[in-house]
């Protein structure tokens, strides 16, 4: 079972993570507003997370902790 | 068991770059490779001028803040002066293809025992995206706004083929960071020039062609397949020297 902890103050909300995962697992949160004034990311579909970590290796402001 | 987490040597900040600029991306596997080389204690970088003239700020070893274009110079210095330190350069292309050309030039020549990430996206990130030397033929810029014109301001300067003429350099490469597969070739690269030093082997840079989501007018995803489509075509990526594999 993957787990996925977000830095959720420091996401600005571009998104890469979300493309970068194979399987779906995030979206940016279009009703929530972080400190910065962005919409963060948050797992949707965390059940189908496979831990590959590659939406921490593609956040720019390295925000993600992947634990598998 | 966790499989990836925030490096040490990168400062837990929130970094200045706007959404989706891959500076982010490129500062972590500095850290990443520092961490792993075990060398944060006497790691040196020098920073630059340009959108990462705060990453003395992101960086958790000791830093330098070059005049622009200098970078080259004062690692030189402080390379000489403490031989026993990892001294590395960061700069953009308005840094070190634009007003740090002669530096860079010449430490690539002198082989001096330094390495150099140089992030290359085509455009002047931090005065608000003008025309860089590495901008594209036909490029729309704040400076060409019809397209750059290379009758008039001449070709993009391609520096890893141009340094690869010279005797001098140990290694150059390079990488992008588009994707995770590239993400990873570029740690590999990184880490290789770290290592180089490390080894004295010699002077060793790595160009990173990145992206400018926020001056190029586009969203960060699509400055990525801009990257694909359009940069990685004009700069190709690979090894373009490598004297230890002869």
């Amino acid at each position: 079972m993957a787990n996925l902890t977000f830095q959720v103050d420091k996401c600005k909300g571009c998104g890469l993570c979300v493309e970068a995962c194979p399987k779906g697992v995030l979206a940016l949160a279009t009703d929530k507003i972080n400190k910065k004034g962005h919409h963060p990311v948050e797992a949707v579909k965390m059940e189908a997370c496979i831990g590959c970590a590659f939406c921490a290796t593609m956040c720019p402001d390295c925000i993600i902790k992947v634990e598998r | 068991m966790v499989v990836f987490d925030k490096p040490k040597a990168l400062a837990d900040v929130q970094m200045h770059y706007c959404p989706g600029c891959t500076h982010g991306i490129v500062h972590r596997l500095v850290a990443e490779v520092i961490d792993e080389l075990g060398i944060e204690g006497k790691t040196i970088g020098i920073a630059p001028v340009g959108c990462s003239v705060m990453a003395y700020d992101y960086f958790n070893c000791d830093m330098v803040e070059a005049a622009h274009g200098r970078a080259p110079a004062v690692a030189t210095g402080v390379k000489r002066a403490n031989p026993e330190n990892i001294v590395f350069t960061y700069q953009g292309d308005g840094d070190l293809a634009s007003i740090g050309m002669a530096e860079t030039v010449h430490s690539a020549a002198r082989n001096e025992n330094i390495t150099i990430i140089f992030i290359n996206n085509a455009i002047y990130g931090m005065t608000g995206g003008q025309m860089a030397p590495t901008s594209l033929p036909g490029q729309i810029t704040q400076t060409s706004p019809y397209g750059r014109n290379v009758n008039e301001c001449g070709f993009p300067i391609k520096v890893c083929e141009m340094l690869s003429q010279l005797d001098g350099p140990e290694y150059l490469e390079r990488v992008a960071v588009n994707n995770v597969k590239n993400v990873k070739n570029a740690k590999k690269a990184i880490k290789k020039a770290f290592q180089n030093q490390v080894d004295k082997k010699g002077f060793s840079l790595v160009e990173v062609v990145s992206s400018c989501p926020t001056n190029w007018g586009l969203t960060p995803s699509n400055a990525l397949k801009w990257v694909e489509e359009k940069m990685i075509p004009y700069y190709p990526l690979g090894v373009y020297k490598d004297r230890s594999s002869k």
